[in-house]
């Protein structure tokens, strides 16, 4: 039927041996192109900073400066694909903040002692709670009272930045319970050398697993598959990529002061040198990396994915094939304010302090790092992979300028003017590619 | 009437349903039987699309009631449609277009794994076997469906409703869009979707279109039943006065909508 039909061609039609090369490998073009913005951004800095931007103390910064937004704009995309939009992140995160602040400060040390053990869980634990519920109602009253996501999430920008006001009349909540504050980062909060080879080691097993049982599956259905050669190569750069991240990640050594410090409590002797104590990955990192495999799980191998990306592709089908389209919508926004709620534990953590402040401005982060990252805000379409991406793209141009010693104002221009230009790039290709 | 003897597959009795205080559907019956070919003729905005969006579940009547094989039926949404195995092709095909056509044709009713994760290499498995019978040519299964052309949207649209064993079957304006091989391939098809024993309502404001196909016509106008005929009963001349004029033949049985 219809093969005499005018057929619309998919395929990237650009230069032939790159093409067939990247058809071969499966790579999505966009993605590989968002990478080598990154890099151009990364070597630019690193030339400007003459040599300052690419060490392995700033990337890791840049990891745990990132790790927040990255959380949050896993959930944004996915509301973003149904059509709809979440302004009120920003200020979750900020009420939410504020309640953990207040009871690690106040209700749990009244309860357990200071410093309990179980503060840090139950404090999280809290977080979820709170986060979720917040995102629930607000996906409740979008979904079943049909109120635009757009005014529902505008009224609760205001309404849970007043909330977090409220809390404390205004008062900062500090310092937080040891353990909690490791979820920030920071020198506790990391993993160490060892960990972060067991972990990049262990991700470099799955890696091959994964994609050894993809091509098995995919043989045993006699459907066509990748050549050899494509799936090593793609291992190959996965595994690099994580070992790669691995190595930096131990390259940043401890503060001389602190290591000093961890070899007495050790009973090490302080050699003349010094200690090269590597911090290993971030923990708010580990977190983000977690969610995002975890999100992408959902989206992709979840019928609750298949069901948001159904939606955001034609809402009227979705409802025709029987599924209950309200009920995963208010789904998608309590996920969303889990999410903050885990961004609210990295950023407090972080700062050591709960303030009615936290998360300001934060959801346009999330909104453009998702955008950046390839979700079309006419829904349907966006990947979480990507988000995460942009992202660390957000923030590599913020902390980039503020090594540079950019005037503030100056850099919310740049940020606002990469935002525009790189969502005018995505439109030529993606018309290029129709 | 050759089906005389044989239960209704589905019966839609007294069926109504208004839109702020405009009835779109006046007191309508219509019935089909197994194997049968009915079709629903009249103009645009006679009530024939929402008629059929009741009996998939995408409307709720205000008023009437319906019984497949006998038996009460409350369907009020199309999963309820669907349990008692009534499937649509609706004109606008729904489709998600973001979707590829494995995604599509399983949607909202998607094979699991044992750990409950999506079985996609199942679904493209079943879906290769289902548009080899449909659409042999067909080879774009990892693709969007908006990357397709009509007639293979079209095939992917009708895939999604026979795969799961329909027994009534609803096509609305199945051609519409389809040029004249096409077409073609959509017929034999009714034809032999009608041999396995599966009721059909084809939709249509083409009495030629249906006239080849149904056993029965029944032609809808104003939100109201004009009456329904066997096509063997009255001529296309006398189908088309039913749909201009209301005007019932006399070899129809005629409706409350009748003049």
């Amino acid at each position: 039927m219809a093969m005499n039909a005018p057929i619309v061609t998919t395929a990237p039609p650009p230069s032939v041996s790159s093409g067939s090369l990247l058809s071969k490998l499966e790579i999505d073009l966009r993605m590989l192109g968002m990478l080598a913005a990154l890099a151009v951004i990364w070597i630019g800095f690193d030339i400007l900073s003459s040599g300052f931007f690419l060490t392995p103390r700033n990337l890791w910064n840049l990891s745990v400066q990132t790790a927040s937004i990255a959380v949050m704009s896993t959930g944004m995309v996915l509301i973003i694909v149904t059509r709809n939009i979440d302004l009120s992140v920003g200020a979750i995160l900020g009420v939410v903040g504020m309640i953990i602040g207040v009871a690690q400060v106040r209700w749990l040390p009244a309860w357990l002692g200071l410093e309990h053990w179980l503060t840090a869980p139950l404090a999280v634990l809290l977080a979820v709670l709170i986060g979720g519920a917040i995102g629930l109602f607000q996906g409740w009253l979008i979904a079943y009272l049909a109120i635009p996501s757009f005014i529902v999430t505008l009224g609760g920008l205001l309404v849970w930045r007043g909330a977090a006001w409220w809390v404390t009349a205004g008062q900062t909540i500090a310092p937080m319970d040891t353990r909690f504050k490791a979820l920030g980062g920071g020198v506790e909060g990391a993993l160490g050398a060892t960990a972060t080879w067991i972990i990049a080691a262990l991700a470099c097993g799955l890696i091959v697993v994964a994609l050894g049982l993809a091509r098995r599956r995919r043989v045993r259905f006699g459907f066509p598959v990748r050549p050899g050669w494509a799936d090593a190569v793609l291992a190959a750069v996965a595994c690099a990529v994580v070992l790669g991240a691995a190595f930096i990640a131990n390259s940043y050594p401890l503060p001389a002061g602190t290591a000093r410090r961890w070899a007495e409590a050790n009973g090490i002797a302080w050699p003349e040198g010094g200690l090269f104590i590597p911090h290993g990955v971030a923990l708010p990192v580990m977190i983000a990396v977690i969610v995002g495999l975890f999100m992408t799980f959902i989206a992709r191998r979840r019928r609750f994915g298949r069901y948001v990306f159904a939606i955001g592709g034609n809402p009227e089908a979705a409802e025709l094939s029987g599924i209950n389209t309200r009920w995963a919508l208010m789904k998608v926004f309590g996920l969303m304010g889990v999410l903050c709620g885990i961004s609210a534990c990295i950023s407090t953590a972080r700062l050591n302090a709960a303030t009615n402040a936290a998360g300001t401005l934060d959801e346009l982060y999330v909104i453009a790092s998702a955008v950046i990252g390839g979700t079309s805000l006419a829904g349907g379409v966006g990947t979480i992979a990507g988000a995460m991406l942009g992202a660390l793209v957000m923030q590599s141009l913020q902390s980039g300028m503020v090594l540079l010693g950019v005037d503030t104002p100056l850099q919310n221009i740049v940020v606002g003017a990469v935002l525009v230009l790189a969502v005018w790039v995505d439109g030529l290709y993606r018309r290029r590619i129709k | 009437m050759q089906y005389q003897g044989t239960k209704p597959l589905v019966e839609m009795r007294d069926i109504s349903i208004a839109f702020g205080g405009i009835k779109a559907v006046d007191d309508v019956s219509i019935d089909l039987r197994p194997g049968e070919v009915v079709g629903l003729l009249g103009h645009n905005g006679a009530g024939k699309s929402t008629l059929i969006k009741i009996l998939s579940g995408a409307y709720k009547p205000d008023a009437g009631e319906i019984y497949v094989n006998g038996e009460h039926a409350d369907i009020g949404s199309p999963r309820d449609a669907k349990r008692y195995g009534i499937e649509t092709i609706y004109q606008t095909l729904a489709l998600a277009d973001n979707i590829d056509a494995a995604g599509n044709i399983f949607l909202g009713r998607e094979k699991l794994t044992p750990y409950g994760t999506l079985d996609d290499a199942a679904m493209e498995s079943e879906t290769r076997k289902v548009m080899a019978r449909l659409n042999p040519h067909f080879r774009r299964f990892k693709e969007p469906v908006k990357a397709l052309s009509g007639g293979q949207r079209q095939s992917v649209a009708i895939a999604r409703a026979i795969y799961f064993n329909a027994r009534v079957l609803i096509m609305d304006e199945p051609t519409a869009a389809l040029g004249p091989a096409e077409t073609q391939q959509v017929a034999d098809l009714v034809l032999q979707l009608k041999k396995e024993g599966i009721g059909i309502f084809l939709i249509s404001h083409d009495i030629h279109d249906v006239f080849g196909l149904a056993d029965r016509v029944s032609v809808m106008k104003n939100g109201k039943l004009v009456g329904s005929a066997n096509v063997t009963d009255v001529t296309q001349d006398e189908v088309l006065g039913m749909i201009i004029l209301g005007r019932c033949p006399p070899g129809a049985t005629p409706g409350p909508g009748a003049s």
